[in-house]
Order: C-alpha cells, then structure tokens, then sequence
C-alpha cells in the first residue's frame, strides 16, 4: 500500500474503490435522504466532516490506543463528531435537519466511517490518511448527489427546487418513494458495473 | 388497542427495512439462505426488544432528568455495542443451542444501524415505555419478515437468467424495490 501516490490513494475514492457503489458501504443514508438533491448533498457534507475528522484523530492516536478495544475507540471518536455535526446543523441549518431526522445521528453507525478507520487510518500516516478519508467522501458525495439528481428530476421534474422539466412532463411519484429508492440503485449499481466490465475489457 | 395499531404498523407499514432503510447491510448480505435469514431475524428481533427497554431506561432516567440530551447518540451507541456483547456472551453460558444458531449473527448486529435507528426513533417519537417495547418487537419482526420474504425469492432467483451487471446486489435491489412498492399498500390501513 506504501507504493501507492498520493493522487491514487485519493482518486481510488472516486471510482476504483467507491464506497457506495463498489463496496457497497453505507447504503441506509445512501437510499434514505437522496429523494432530493439538497437533503444528498448536506447529509454527503455531514458524512465528510466527520469521516475527515475520524481519521484525523484514528491516525493521530492509532499508538495508544490498544488493539482489544480500537473498535469501541473508534466508535466513541465518531460518535464525537457525529454530535457535533448534529448540533451543528441543528443550530444553523434547522429545516435540513428536520428534512433528514434521525439519518443525522445515525452518521456514526455508517459503515464507511468505521469501514476506513479499521481498513485504513489505524495503519497509515496523517496525512495519508487524510488524503483516503478525502478521496473516499468525495466518491460518496457523488453517489449521493448521483443517486439524489436522478430521483428529483425524475420524481418531481426539479433539481435543487429549479423547474428543470417542462410542464408535459409528469412526475414519477414512485420515484420519491421508497420503492424509487431501491429500483433506481439497483439499476444504477448495474450501470455501474456494466461500466466497469467494458472499460476492463478494453485495458486487457 | 393503540399499541396493536402500533405493532401492526411496525410491522408492515412503517417497516424498517424496507420504509426507513435500515439494516440494508444485512437484509442485502444475509439473505442469500433461507434459514439464516431466519436466524438474522430472530437474532435482530431479540436485541431490539431489549435495546428497546434498556435505551428507554437510559434515555428518560439520565438523559432527560440531568438535561444532557446532547450525549444521546454517544450514550446510545456505547449501550448498544457493549448489550450485544452481553447478550452473546448469556446466550453462550444459558442456551448453547441457540447460541449455535445465532452464534455469528450477534457480533454482526453491533454494526446494523437498525437497533441504533430503533433507539434514536423510540427517543424521537417520545413514546412511553411499553409502547417503546411493542415498537422494538413490532419493528423487529418487520426485519423477520422483509430478510425471509428477501431469501425466499433470492433462493429462486438463483435459478433465472439475469443480465451480467445485475447479478447479486443490483437484482436484490430491484426485488426489494417491487417490495417496498408491494408494502406502500399497506400504508392508509391503519392511521396513527
């Protein structure tokens, strides 16, 4: 792993070793809050925010911490953050955090979080790290900004609340349900791979 | 009767897995078989009654009299982590046989954002005790029954032809989707 560049251990994030559509980590927020893309993006930002600070302290402390009990350390750490990101939309952002409810807290049984402390940062340096924690938020924002775009568009005709269909368009109500949640990942997922499938044929 | 209205919509209308989206790690990883399906469920059914009860406890006898609701999530899931290694830890001593065949389920269970949804949701909707406790079983048998409806058609689904891409996690989505749609028509049964 120690071979690896900077730039690839952040771009690995994006696409190669995505949390949501290659891993398949943190799937519950992943479905929950995408029914529109404002909600994807606060919960993709509450997300980062607290998978960079984890690691952060995880690389920090990765010594003194004992190997019997890293896990429940690393879920006291997350907890932390999770809180404090909760507050934090709470106090200044109230109708978003109204709009995710519980999904807020529930941040810190995401299993990205925990899935990069144990995988990564206990093992890496800082900035290391940091550079992973970075790489793996940006791809889960995608997912969910990818995930929420096509479920608003489709299931109300908006995106971010802006008309972008015209009025012959009738919304896919389904689309905002959570059945829409699950058809439209599941189509996405397949997309995903099929991508992957031949752009691996064409590197052989 | 409020509490049989509770439970019933536990179970199918506001099911967990399939109307708030947790627990999807092990709804997808587990239901490749019928009876560990079957396991995963009843083991998920009995930790959430007692979190449940416990995080009831925990939340209207500390958090709320000394006015420290910030700590919520960070007390919530310590109680969580350390109750499913408590549980694992009886049943081995009590009940070898079922500690055989939950056995490797209830570490998993740690993990599973539904028992923490459960506390946070129980915490939110301010329920009283016992309608706390019919609300973890209630949404625990709704996970039974969503992860064993999930391995029965999977079991089927290994025999039809399904395009490359959507091979495992793609096709169980779609199926929990057409799930999910069949359930919506539960909801307007009962209102709450």
């Amino acid at each position: 792993m120690a071979t690896k560049t900077l730039s690839a251990e952040y771009v690995k994030g994006l696409w190669d070793e995505n949390p949501v559509f290659r891993q398949l980590l943190g799937l519950c927020p992943t479905l929950a809050v995408t029914n529109a893309v404002i909600n994807g993006i606060a919960m993709g930002l509450a997300t980062t925010f607290v998978l960079l600070l984890s690691s952060l302290v995880v690389s920090l402390i990765k010594k003194v911490i004992p190997n019997q009990v890293r896990i429940a350390s690393y879920i006291v750490i997350i907890a932390c953050f999770v809180t404090v990101a909760d507050l934090f939309l709470q106090a200044f952002f109230y109708p978003i955090s109204k709009a995710l409810g519980p999904y807020v807290p529930l941040i810190v049984v995401n299993c990205v979080i925990l899935g990069r402390q144990e995988a990564f940062s206990s093992k890496n340096s800082v900035g290391r790290s940091m550079i992973d924690a970075l790489g793996m938020s940006t791809g889960f924002v995608l997912a969910l900004l990818l995930l929420s775009s096509v479920r608003e568009i489709l299931g109300a005709g908006t995106f971010l609340g802006i008309q972008v269909l015209g009025s012959w368009f009738k919304p896919w109500i389904i689309m905002l349900l959570p059945a829409g949640a699950f058809i439209a990942f599941g189509l996405l997922l397949g997309l995903a791979l099929l991508i992957e499938s031949k752009t691996q044929k064409r590197r052989a | 009767m409020e509490l049989l209205a509770l439970f019933i919509s536990a179970i199918l209308i506001n099911n967990f897995v399939l109307y708030y989206f947790l627990g999807i790690c092990p709804f997808l990883g587990v239901s490749k078989k019928l009876d560990s399906a079957i396991s995963m469920g009843l083991a998920v059914t009995f930790v959430m009654t007692i979190t449940a009860v416990i995080s009831w406890m925990i939340n209207n006898w500390i958090l709320i009299p000394y006015n420290i609701g910030y700590l919520q999530t960070v007390a919530f899931i310590l109680v969580i982590a350390s109750l499913v290694q408590l549980v694992e830890m009886f049943i081995r001593k009590m009940s070898p046989p079922l500690y055989q065949a939950l056995g490797i389920y209830l570490p998993l269970i740690t993990t599973n954002c539904a028992i923490m949804g459960l506390a946070l949701l129980a915490a939110r909707k301010y329920y009283t005790f016992f309608e706390a406790v019919v609300f973890g079983t209630g949404s625990g048998i709704g996970f039974t029954l969503a992860i064993v409806l999930m391995a029965g058609i999977r079991e089927q689904l290994d025999l039809a032809d399904v395009p490359e891409p959507l091979k495992g996690a793609g096709i169980a989505l779609i199926v929990a989707g057409i799930m999910a749609l069949a359930f919506t028509g539960f909801s307007g049964m009962i209102k709450l």
